[in-house]
């Protein structure tokens, strides 16, 4: 081979291969800075990408921007005064993560709910399945270039949180679940207006699919796009929808089954192109079986309490600790001193919009736990991001991001 | 599943196997430091046992005199559908652990996170920084003697 640039160049002419590759005598990567302030990374990702031309060479994701400590802080006050603090972490589906807590809290501390207030939670859970996955939508479709289905996205979440306005209160922050039970027992509005929202929403998604499946725009920024293989995503630890676009027919709801899902009909979507387009799909899926599966909790809604009867372990209910000296007592110690769940250890999963939503909670018999610490999905999701964007293009970044689907309120704690 | 893990752990490591329990249906094994590379990499890849994932790793300190922290690893099965605790006691004074990046690629970012809540280094770690703290910062905010309101001035605050 020949030294200088410009022979190999014309020898390169005259062989009719044009690929030519010399060591870059410019110097021509740059570094670029993406975040922690940028749209399309959904809250404060700082991603430092190293670029040759248009291609990714190399990239550093940067946590830690709304890093607030809250395992710290769990471990310094009691169980119940956590659950507050749990809808700040997915602060896209607060009320699955209100649910993930009190479960965990309740393996270690052995309650159970009644069966009503577990068909609740599985409507939370499905409630915030649906809101996670439309502001998915809607941001990863503006991501790669389709703003309205942004606005028809919030649209119908808009309509989601007016359902948890009349259910737990309020439209954000939820809070909604208690050790043991629910803040407050569904009421009819409250499953008049639910019902209202399932008539109309599977024709809202048909709308949005129509947009999207068959847009030549949309496929060609998906297809392929983000790929990482299957044994790369299982050995990543990654979780949920990614996991399912895979080809890894796994889903915590059946598998480990948790509150009533096991008497409860639903398919586990699953797609085998390990791409953002099959991300996309299998969350599109979900969305429908979440429909089903609302209508079915709807329908076998059983009538009784909402919360278990252990007054050493569950609040009483306000009525009757203005009026009752028993009840009293037991506010001011569960408030004051905490549930004391024995000594132990327990960790416990949900099937959450982004993956397994976990905690892990250490218990040396106190009010307060020893160690509670947050298997949060988008953090676990977010390290295969490097791998999946090595060697493509600059312009993928932002679909792989929206693909990913991560909220930094939980990948930071 | 339970029976057959621990009948091969044992028959592979008589020796590292120091306490199985069992609370709420959940297995957690206690295995000898020095043997978490190896154990994790014969429950990965041993064809009935497959543990592919690693769903989590902390860590937790326990304000004991001897074994101050521990390590705490859980495993998933997707084969058995199965999830195990594996847990490594770390003393104070010898806080080097092997990294099991090499066995789950997952384990990278969740190792550096719990070097930086506890301190505790992972040998091998491809790259083992503070995850979400800044370098410069020098405690470790999870450990029971870090005090919730934090320590004064361990942040460089602009001057007055």
């Amino acid at each position: 081979m020949d030294a200088d640039p410009k022979l190999r160049i014309l020898h390169a002419l005259e062989s009719q291969d044009t690929t030519v590759t010399f060591d870059d005598p410019l110097e021509n990567q740059m570094i670029l800075n993406m975040g922690p302030q940028h749209p399309a990374t959904h809250g404060v990702l700082r991603l430092l990408i190293r670029l040759d031309g248009e291609t990714i060479v190399s990239l550093i994701p940067d946590l830690g921007y709304l890093h607030r400590g809250y395992e710290k802080l769990a471990e310094n006050m009691t169980f119940h005064e956590f659950i507050p603090h749990t809808d700040r972490l997915d602060y896209l589906s607060p009320l699955a993560n209100n649910v993930a807590y009190v479960l965990a809290v309740e393996k270690l501390a052995g309650i159970e709910a009644p069966p009503r207030a577990q068909y609740i939670r599985v409507i939370c859970c499905e409630l915030a399945r649906l809101t996670s996955h439309l502001v998915w939508l809607g941001t990863m479709a503006m991501d790669v270039g389709a703003v309205t289905v942004l606005l028809w996205g919030f649209r119908e979440r808009e309509k989601i949180q007016d359902i948890w306005d009349v259910l737990t209160g309020v439209r954000f922050t939820t809070s909604y679940t208690r050790i043991g039970g629910l803040a407050q027992d569904i009421t009819p509005e409250a499953i008049a207006s639910l019902n209202d929202f399932l008539d109309r929403f599977p024709s809202s998604l048909d709308e949005c699919e129509k947009v999207l499946n068959k847009n030549r725009i949309f496929i060609d920024r998906c297809e392929g796009v983000g790929y990482l293989s299957k044994e790369d995503t299982i050995n990543f630890g990654i979780t949920g929808p990614i996991l399912r676009a895979a080809g890894v027919d796994h889903d915590l709801r059946r598998d480990a089954p948790y509150l009533v899902y096991d008497k409860l009909d639903f398919n586990v979507p699953v797609y085998y192109d390990c791409d953002t387009l099959a991300r996309f799909y299998v969350r599109m899926a979900e969305m429908r079986e979440s429909v089903s599966l609302l209508r079915q909790a709807l329908q076998k809604l059983p009538t009784g309490p909402t919360n278990a009867a252990n007054p050493k372990r569950v609040l009483p209910s306000k009525e009757k600790v203005y009026g009752k000296m028993e009840e009293l007592i037991h506010d001011f110690m569960l408030v004051n001193f905490g549930i004391n769940p024995p000594i132990g250890e327990v960790y416990h999963a949900i099937e959450a919009s982004k993956g397994e939503l976990g905690f892990y909670i250490v218990s040396h018999g106190e009010g307060y736990p020893w160690r509670l610490k947050i298997r949060s999905p988008s953090f676990a999701n977010l390290q295969a991001l490097p791998a999946m964007l090595k060697g493509r293009m600059i312009s993928d970044v932002v679909a792989v991001i929206g693909g990913l689907d991560p909220v930094m309120g939980e990948a930071d704690k | 599943m339970k029976d057959l893990l621990l009948q091969k752990l044992r028959a592979q490591f008589p020796a590292a196997v120091e306490l199985d329990s069992e609370f709420r249906g959940e297995l957690t094994i206690v295995i000898r430091k020095a043997d978490i590379l190896p154990v994790c990499r014969f429950l990965q890849s041993d064809p009935d046992l497959a543990f592919d994932s690693v769903r989590d790793i902390c860590g937790a300190d326990y304000q004991r005199s001897d074994d101050r922290f521990e390590v705490i690893y859980n495993i998933y099965s997707l084969k058995n559908n199965f999830r195990l605790r594996l847990k490594v006691r770390v003393g104070e004074n010898d806080l080097h652990v092997s990294s099991v990046s090499g066995v789950w690629k997952g384990a990278d970012w969740l190792e550096r996170e719990t070097y930086d809540m506890y301190g505790i280094l992972f040998d091998d770690h491809p790259d083992l920084r503070r995850i979400y703290l800044p370098e410069e910062f020098e405690y470790y905010p999870l450990r029971k003697d870090f005090p919730l309101m934090g320590i004064p001035g361990s942040l460089p605050l602009p001057r007055k």
